[in-house]
């Protein structure tokens, strides 16, 4: 065990001595793992941000259900129960006539043109059904349900919702998907050149080191004590790329937030994003260090397993 | 300590066997030269004795190991059991004198400290103590050799194979060598070397085993060198 623990020490300073040696070698498969992991990186917080924007114009949609005044209290609370049991409503708030007033006067901010519109003895605000659904895309199923004829026949009006947010919300999803799929695809290509060029830099640093790995298997050194030089100076690349990555990112957002237009750029949210980047700054370090340290090991080992193959005749 | 039966190598078929159904008995404590001519199949044996060559035919047994049931994965363990020293060195040429001794020991995981008080003894066996810090390229051929048989006896193999280790030596560092290999084959540690210098074969008095287009010769005891 204890030579288990020797021989590792010896192999992570070998892969660190070869890795100090070879640093010009190791260039371009840094480079491009930095931006493997500065795509994969853009990818997530750009997600993040997505996300939060589409829950926040969520949020504010909702849908106003204007009940007669003939409806009583009974069958308004049916009508509530109904709605609430819908898969698709969030939140169902009943106002009744007077609370309806009321949330009028309140979001009219005391403005004397709004007001003077009602007054509270001859109040003309129908009590209202709030509904807030939990998918936009799934609005159609509540509009249904309110528009069957014995749930029609207690509205005084047609249901209203901000069409033009879900709108909004389409255009955001739809770019949100586009990006995804981008985002995939850029990250695939991108792994596979990161590879091939770790895979290329193995191999010249094998061609390099033929006769130390020649030496060392006339010795009787096992093949993982040959191979895993390799593979630590490859996890080198991997941690070096990830800490690099996140400074491009953490540079990109001390640069945007000093611009003028620091609050949005296009859809996203700049804010959130550079939000999100600090909070989550610990989690995104090691998600980038454990890709990088696993396209290192994956290419690495494959590379070996190719080119220090153990041929008897 | 070794035993081949009736072992034989073809790389090309055409070009015809270059070892024949050798069969060789080698006991331990041993010192056994192998003599021949260029392409008489010493190399070729030794290749096959460090396993970086399979048999076409034949059984090979060396220090209870039979070679037909050793794994690729074991080979490295084989070889740990067995010193060779190479007709060309094979010095690392960024190491000094110590490290490259030292690195023997290091492939197999064995501490700083052991290191430390182990490659110092060897050095003094093969007479280069003083010279440890010296790269490679400031000895001569002679200390170089010394070197190289240092790394090969450091781990006490119990079988040391030398490929020609006086070939590219003067006659005076060429005997330097083998009183080294003498002094090693005392200490309990069978021998093989594999030589055209006839000098030296003449001069020892051993073994000696002749071969001659891939087949045995002759394989006697305080022998002379003859073709």
């Amino acid at each position: 065990m204890k030579r288990r623990f020797i021989t590792l020490g010896r192999i992570i300073h070998t892969g660190i001595v070869n890795f100090i040696r070879n640093v010009s070698l190791g260039v371009a498969a840094i480079a491009v793992m930095v931006v493997t992991l500065t795509i994969i990186l853009f990818s997530v917080i750009a997600n993040a941000t997505f996300a939060n924007t589409i829950t926040q114009i969520t949020n504010r949609v909702d849908i106003s259900i204007y009940l007669k005044d003939e409806v009583t209290p009974a069958q308004a609370s049916t009508l509530v129960a109904q709605i609430k049991a819908l898969p698709n409503a969030r939140d169902v708030r009943y106002f009744s006539k007077q609370a309806a007033l009321d949330r009028y006067i309140q979001q009219s901010d005391n403005k004397e043109s709004l007001l003077s519109a009602v007054s509270k003895t001859t109040n003309p605000i129908p009590a209202t059904i709030l509904v807030k659904p939990t998918d936009l895309n799934k609005i159609g199923n509540i509009i249904t349900f309110l528009n069957k004829p014995a749930n029609a026949a207690l509205q005084s009006d047609q249901p209203s919702y901000s069409g033009d947010r879900k709108e909004a919300i389409d255009n955001i999803t739809h770019a949100t998907n586009v990006l995804r799929r981008i985002g995939v695809v850029a990250v695939a290509v991108f792994t596979v050149i990161c590879a091939l060029i770790i895979f290329n830099t193995i191999q010249m640093a094998i061609f390099n080191r033929r006769d130390e790995i020649t030496i060392m298997r006339l010795l009787g050194a096992k093949t993982s004590y040959i191979r895993g030089p390799f593979v630590v100076e490859s996890i080198i690349y991997g941690i070096l790329s990830a800490v690099v990555s996140l400074l491009i990112i953490n540079s990109a957002f001390l640069t945007s937030s000093n611009a003028l237009q620091a609050s949005s750029l296009g859809l996203l949210d700049i804010g959130y994003a550079s939000e999100y980047f600090a909070a989550n700054f610990w989690k995104l370090l090691t998600m980038q260090l454990a890709v990088g340290i696993l396209i290192g090991t994956v290419s690495s080992v494959i590379a070996t397993r190719r080119y220090l193959k153990f041929k008897v005749r | 300590m070794i035993l081949l039966d009736r072992v034989s190598k073809t790389y090309n078929k055409a070009l015809g066997p270059s070892l024949d159904r050798i069969s060789l008995h080698v006991e331990p404590k041993e010192f056994v030269i192998v003599v021949g001519q260029s392409g008489a199949g010493k190399t070729t044996l030794l290749r096959l004795l460090t396993r970086e060559e399979r048999p076409t035919s034949g059984k090979i047994i060396i220090g209870g190991i039979d070679y037909d049931k050793l794994k690729d994965k074991d080979i490295p363990l084989l070889r740990r059991k067995i010193g060779v020293v190479f007709q060309d060195f094979k010095l690392l040429p960024n190491k000094n004198v110590f490290e490259n001794v030292a690195f023997a020991l290091e492939i197999v995981g064995v501490s700083k400290k052991e290191i430390k008080h182990t490659v110092p003894k060897v050095l003094d066996i093969v007479n280069l103590t003083g010279k440890e810090k010296r790269m490679p390229q400031e000895l001569s051929g002679g200390e170089r050799q010394r070197v190289a048989i240092a790394r090969a006896i450091v781990r006490q193999p119990r079988i040391l194979i030398a490929d020609e280790p006086t070939g590219n030596l003067d006659p005076k560092h060429a005997w330097d060598v083998i009183k080294v290999l003498e002094k090693i084959n005392r200490y309990g540690t069978t021998v093989l070397l594999t030589t055209h210098n006839v000098e030296i074969v003449n001069k020892l008095k051993r073994r000696v085993v002749t071969l001659q287009h891939g087949k045995v010769a002759s394989d006697r005891a305080n022998a002379d060198y003859k073709i």
